[in-house]
């Protein structure tokens, strides 16, 4: 491949943006490098990881079945602070969910191609995020038997959903984001998975993905409706997942307890999620792009641009932690100001200045190029800022509940061993899930990669090209990209 | 008149009637996106309409090149998310005030303004499932059974080349004059395509 547009005196006949793809690889190429993945013999070192994570899948059944056997009372869950990790796990889980909803959807909207070769990714991240939130509320309504009372299907009481309660709206919420989500991801999976079945040996391999990919031969009066509905999923996903954040902070500030009843809740929520979610994305491609060789497609750049909205969002969230503090002592209410004040000063003081010094402070790393260009650097402060994140929502929680209107309620909370257990085995199935989705689904968009390329672009071949322009009779021997 | 109908729908989905002897079309393998373009566009200047061009990735332009309009699914999920809103702001309007209207903290059992989250919610959910049920109606998919599948070097279109493939169904389709202008766009590898209609077309 002499001629690609990035090697010197070619760059000059290019107009679009900068490649995404380095190392000049061709369609096929590409095809092969992600396809090999979900089609090689199983690594032993996935085997490995996947015991790891399935062993974390048995650990939550455990605890959950623990819970439901016992009851609520088994998690440190009790007055004053009625809402204790369960909650915390629920937001941050949400939360993480964010980003890659962001990625595939607003960044589409926006044009940013980069996006292409992470969305795959970061959107199976979303769904298992997800998955892993829904486990928490519906194991803490106590009756998880009885769980289908919070939606709209008729029961033996004759009785409907309260729909004025916060909570309420987060089922819609979280439920709608979870459909949508996996919606949008298949979709954008059925030419990858058509991919895959064209080149599968095995006949069951062929029969499955055949019915997966729904018969997609990459028509083009295909295309023209799956563009146009991509769009829209991706104009349809933007509202939503500001919404889902929103109304998660609903859950909050429309109750009347200082320090929760805020009108700052929905954006900083938003920001914040979006935050811990790219953090998580780093997390994963870091050790993904490594692993399975995508040094290529996952670039430096991507992984860069990704620590900018890490800096952005993070100081967006410092900037909030400020503003409820002038807040607070603005507004005169004396309850306000001692909710922030207990918060930085009283029992959880600890986890106040945990979450500070992660999400505040840490990312201010990135403002140096060589350290937001540095993967093991960006590895670290990602960790870092998921556990700040994860403090965050601790803080919320714990430290508004903890302490309300009347000293003579005070408590203090602790959690107990199944609570910790419980958020530890969450992050067994995640990565069970991840796993998984590593080992049989393309985990970048081929399609999409290719079709940033500048030799997608039909007028790449316009000035480029060595005469097999059209009309040349014969086969080019890269088929791909007419330069050979 | 119905059967005509019938035929223009099914070409919108890319479904292509054989003709009386099993032939589905003749498919041409040509090397780039700009060859197809270009090829598209002249085999629709040529007065060919019942022809489609499969690549592994949308080809910027080639709705043009191929005389296609804009895609309808935007009107479809318009259609979608009002009923999605209409159905959200009766069911809570219904339920609350109708149906089991309980006092809550002296609120009213229906009014906007906490309905509007479950609204938006539902509105979104009824777009999204609209938008992907019309792609999927509009295309014509899920197809197993596609006459395409039979030819070995039509598997590399989701992977690296670029296909036109010119309907039997065509009034101006000639196997052996199309083969010739299909030929003189620059298309290799021209083979044509029958439809057996047997399972497992792709299978070895």
């Amino acid at each position: 491949m002499a001629n690609q547009p990035q090697s010197g005196e070619q760059t000059e006949y290019y107009e679009g943006p900068p490649t995404m793809v380095k190392g000049g690889l061709s369609f096929h190429e590409i095809t092969n490098l992600i396809s090999h993945h979900a089609e090689k013999k199983t690594p032993s070192a996935w085997l490995a990881a996947f015991g790891v994570a399935s062993l974390g899948v048995v650990l939550l059944l455990t605890m959950l079945a623990y819970q439901v056997w016992n009851g609520v009372g088994v998690w440190g869950n009790n007055q004053p602070v009625a809402w204790g990790w369960p909650i915390v796990n629920f937001v941050f889980w949400v939360g993480i969910g964010h980003a890659g909803t962001l990625i595939s959807a607003i960044l589409f909207l926006f044009r940013q191609e980069w996006r292409t070769s992470i969305n795959r990714a970061a959107e199976a991240m979303t769904i298992f995020a997800v998955i892993c939130a829904l486990i928490f509320p519906t194991f803490h309504v106590g009756r998880v038997w009885v769980v289908y009372w919070m939606l709209p299907i008729p029961n033996q009481m004759e009785m409907w959903p309260q729909f004025k309660s916060p909570l309420l709206w987060d089922v819609f919420a979280v439920s709608v984001y979870f459909t949508v989500s996996l919606l949008f991801w298949y979709v954008g999976l059925i030419p990858d998975l058509a991919t895959l079945r064209d080149r599968a040996k095995n006949i069951w391999r062929k029969r499955v993905l055949g019915f997966f990919s729904l018969g997609w031969t990459g028509a083009n009066r295909h295309w023209r409706n799956y563009e146009k509905t991509y769009l829209i999923l991706a104009g349809l996903a933007t509202p939503l997942v500001l919404s889902v954040h929103s109304v998660v902070s609903f859950d909050f500030a429309v109750s009347i307890i200082p320090g929760w009843h805020t009108t700052i809740f929905p954006p900083y929520f938003v920001a914040g999620a979006i935050f811990s979610g790219f953090a998580m994305v780093v997390t994963l491609l870091v050790i993904s792009r490594k692993v399975y060789g995508l040094e290529n497609l996952i670039t430096l750049d991507h992984l860069e641009k990704m620590n900018i909205i890490i800096l952005v969002t993070g100081t967006m969230v410092g900037f909030a932690y400020i503003t409820e503090f002038f807040v607070a002592w603005y507004s005169m209410v004396e309850y306000e100001q001692y909710a922030f004040l207990n918060r930085a000063i009283g029992p959880y003081a600890w986890a106040y200045w945990i979450m500070m010094t992660c999400n505040l402070i840490a990312p201010q790393f990135f403002w140096v190029k060589k350290l937001r260009r540095n993967v093991t650097f960006m590895f670290i402060i990602s960790i870092v800022v998921n556990i700040g994140m994860w403090f965050e929502r601790f803080v919320i929680t714990i430290t508004s509940l903890h302490r309300d209107f009347l000293p003579s309620s005070w408590g203090y909370y602790s959690p107990t061993i199944v609570d910790v257990l419980t958020f530890v085995g969450s992050f067994g199935l995640f990565f069970f899930l991840f796993l998984l989705f590593l080992r049989f689904v393309p985990m970048v968009a081929v399609s999409e990669v290719k079709g940033v390329m500048p030799e997608a672009d039909p007028h790449y071949y316009d000035d480029h090209g060595d005469g097999h322009g059209a009309g040349t009779p014969e086969p080019a021997t890269t088929p791909s990209g007419g330069s050979s | 008149m119905l059967n005509e109908f019938i035929r223009e729908i099914k070409l919108s989905m890319g479904i292509f009637e054989s003709n009386s002897d099993q032939t589905y079309g003749v498919l041409a393998e040509f090397s780039d996106p700009g060859a197809l373009l270009d090829a598209a566009r002249e085999t629709r200047k040529a007065g060919y309409r019942h022809f489609d061009t499969h690549s592994p990735f949308p080809v910027h332009g080639m709705d043009k090149a191929m005389g296609l309009g804009q895609s309808k699914i935007g009107f479809i999920v318009f259609g979608g998310a009002i009923f999605g809103l209409a159905l959200a702001t009766w069911m809570q309007w219904w339920m609350g005030a109708v149906d089991y209207p309980l006092n809550i903290s002296g609120k009213p059992f229906f009014s906007t303004e906490p309905s509007t989250p479950v609204m938006f919610e539902v509105t979104i959910l009824f777009s999204a499932l609209t938008a992907v049920a019309a792609m999927l109606a509009f295309n014509g998919l899920p197809r197993p059974y596609n006459p395409l599948f039979y030819s070995e070097n039509f598997r590399r279109a989701t992977d690296d080349s670029f296909f036109l493939h010119v309907g039997a169904s065509d009034d101006l389709f000639d196997e052996e004059d199309t083969k010739d202008f299909l030929k003189s766009l620059g298309g290799y590898n021209i083979e044509e395509i029958k439809d057996l209609g047997e399972a497992n077309a792709t299978s070895d």
